[in-house]
């Protein structure tokens, strides 16, 4: 039988680091590429621990969604990947996070290079206020000093389609970002991440502020999206990670649980943890 | 023993306390709370229109006569002589003195508000902080004897450049507190949005967030101005004061130059009815000059992306 899990073990118990990291990593369908793995990847906050030795492999044009109750660590998670914490003061990540077999978090490893290729998108849209549509998508290009108009108007056209917006705003791209609706600015603020060709995308509970029209959409974009990137999903709905994902890994109290491949996991999960949430014991 | 049935478990339960009297009394209060923020308004304004009319009541004669703008003041015997006598070598000195001081105090404190909000694990924001504490706390024409002995003292001579930067002096902790506090509430998400995409910390600040508190930063430099503006004492022995026009544009710069707080101390405390009436007229233009400064910045910074929706 294949090993879908990590040894059950209680949260608070120390564990085999190697023998779990590899059984991790033995369970996703060898069908792509890696693209991104970590490796023990643990978190502080202060004295706090807010992730514990988490190993994941992302393989390359997949959706993985991380899930778990609030405060499990799943976003906390996430944002280890570009290095989000960096700015944050108190927080300490260690373990590595090999991005095409490059440890973001090496010495001389540029934070600022990492994010270009790997993109995020947050819970609430974040669409630069003061700036039109259109300086919104190719403001990751513009302000690192890149002036040539006809690529700028090229990378703007292509991300827009890519993010399913192009329709809906081609006809105001001078217009305000905050003038449009959540939904658009939550698409907006993909099409900006794709416009600096990301290749990794960090999507934390991307449809959580929006209604149920536009989390569909989001999902339909993320679907099509995988065709070129590779997508990392935090969300608190089941649902969604059934229908969008297509590995899921389960966070508890700072652990990674378990992880597999979507259908199994919501089909025949081997942990009892895992059961317990996503039949709605708890969390 | 109970007055009213008991409810079944999860049935709406009313709240005895909602009746006609309880609501009647809550309107009451509603209408005494706003009688007295109206009061508290009044109590604001009332002072600033006295002083505003009174000001006006006294100056406007002087201001309205066209020798004010055109003539320097000369002698007090002009003024008595009845010759033409004005203030235009005094607007034009206060127009070049805090024109320089924001020049020089703009890019400076608004660059240490940015320092003191975006950069908190700095090993300098400490140290910048105390520093600007300081300076802010410091009366102004200790602001003007630094002045003094920074750039009067080598260049031997009062200066419009000198009273400029002790005007500066004054506006860098007010600008420098006003852009770190207007920062502040810009929502963090916004930096994350630009760090996410790659861009470098200073980009973010520069292109995202500090936009983003436009409005506050302009704002920042408007309390700035209108402080400095009306400061006679740091000026007194840096631009000193001058009874003529300059003979040429950079004697504004370089030698002593007249302005319109110090000048109207100048006329107020001199025995002349004539020159108390100019000094009337001085308090007036300072006035406007605030005045038209604070609603042109507002129009210039009108929300523009809020509105077209």
């Amino acid at each position: 039988m294949d090993p879908v899990t990590r040894p059950p073990t209680a949260p608070s118990t120390p564990k085999p680091q190697q023998a779990g990291q590899g059984e991790v990593r033995a369970t996703i369908a060898a069908d792509a590429e890696p693209r991104l793995v970590t490796e023990g990847i643990t978190v502080h906050y202060g004295k706090t621990v807010g992730v514990r030795d988490v190993g994941l492999t992302f393989r390359d044009k997949t959706v993985t969604a991380l899930i778990g109750p609030s405060g499990c660590g799943k976003t906390t998670f996430l944002r280890s990947l570009n290095r989000m914490h960096d700015l944050t003061r108190g927080v300490k990540v260690s373990g590595r996070a090999l991005l095409d077999g490059t440890d973001v978090y090496a010495n001389g490893v540029d934070p600022v290079t990492i994010r270009r290729r790997i993109g995020m998108v947050f819970q609430k849209p974040t669409p630069f206020p003061t700036m039109s549509i259109y300086d919104n998508v190719v403001a990751g290009l513009k302000l690192v000093g890149i002036r040539d108009r006809a690529l700028l108007d090229d990378v703007a056209e292509r991300s827009l389609r890519q993010a399913a917006l192009w329709d809906e705003v081609k006809d105001r791209l001078k217009a305000p970002a905050s003038g449009i609706s959540g939904g658009q600015q939550q698409r907006l603020s993909i099409a900006r991440a794709l416009a600096v060709e990301a290749e990794v995308l960090l999507m934390d509970e991307p449809t959580s502020s929006l209604d149920p029209q536009s989390t569909m959409r989001i999902e339909e974009l993320i679907q099509q999206l995988k065709d070129t990137v590779t997508i990392i999903i935090v969300t608190h709905n089941m649902q969604q990670a059934a229908r969008v994902s297509d590995y899921t890994a389960f966070f508890y109290e700072g652990d990674l649980v378990e992880v597999s491949d979507t259908n199994t996991m919501f089909t025949n999960p081997k942990e009892q943890r895992t059961n317990d949430y996503i039949t709605g014991r708890f969390g | 023993m109970a007055v009213t049935a008991p409810a079944a478990p999860g049935a709406p339960r009313r709240i005895a306390a909602v009746t006609p009297e309880n609501l009647r009394r809550r309107y009451r209060r509603d209408r005494v709370m706003i009688g007295l923020l109206v009061v508290a308004t009044v109590v604001v304004l009332v002072p600033l229109l006295i002083i505003v009319g009174y000001v006006v009541s006294n100056g406007i004669s002087a201001v309205l006569t066209a020798d004010f703008y055109t003539q320097d003041l000369g002698s007090p015997a002009r003024a008595l002589q009845g010759r033409p006598t004005g203030l235009g070598h005094t607007i034009l000195g206060t127009l070049v003195v805090d024109g320089l001081a924001l020049l020089i105090a703009v890019p400076i404190g608004v660059g240490a508000g940015i320092m003191l909000s975006e950069y908190p694990d700095h090993p300098l924001n400490p140290v910048l902080r105390i520093l600007n504490d300081t300076l802010n706390g410091m009366p102004a024409i200790l602001k003007g004897l630094l002045a003094f002995s920074l750039i009067v003292k080598p260049m031997g001579t009062f200066s419009g450049f000198s009273g400029a930067v002790a005007l500066a002096f004054v506006m860098l902790p007010i600008l420098a507190r006003a852009t770190e506090g207007v920062l502040r509430i810009i929502p963090w998400s916004i930096r994350e949005a630009g760090l996410a995409l790659g861009l470098p910390r200073w980009r973010v600040v520069l292109n995202a967030v500090l936009p983003a508190a436009r409005v506050g930063v302009v704002t920042g430099i408007l309390i700035a101005f209108a402080r400095a503006a009306g400061e006679a004492a740091p000026l007194l022995f840096t631009a000193f004061g001058n009874n003529f026009f300059s003979s040429t544009p950079l004697r504004y710069l370089l030698g002593p130059v007249d302005t319109l707080p110090a000048r109207l101390y100048g006329l107020a405390i001199s025995p002349y009815k004539e020159w108390h009436a100019m000094g009337w007229g001085a308090g007036v233009i300072l006035l406007a000059l605030v005045i038209v400064t604070y609603v042109g910045t507002r129009i210039l910074t009108r929300q523009r992306h809020t509105t077209d929706l």
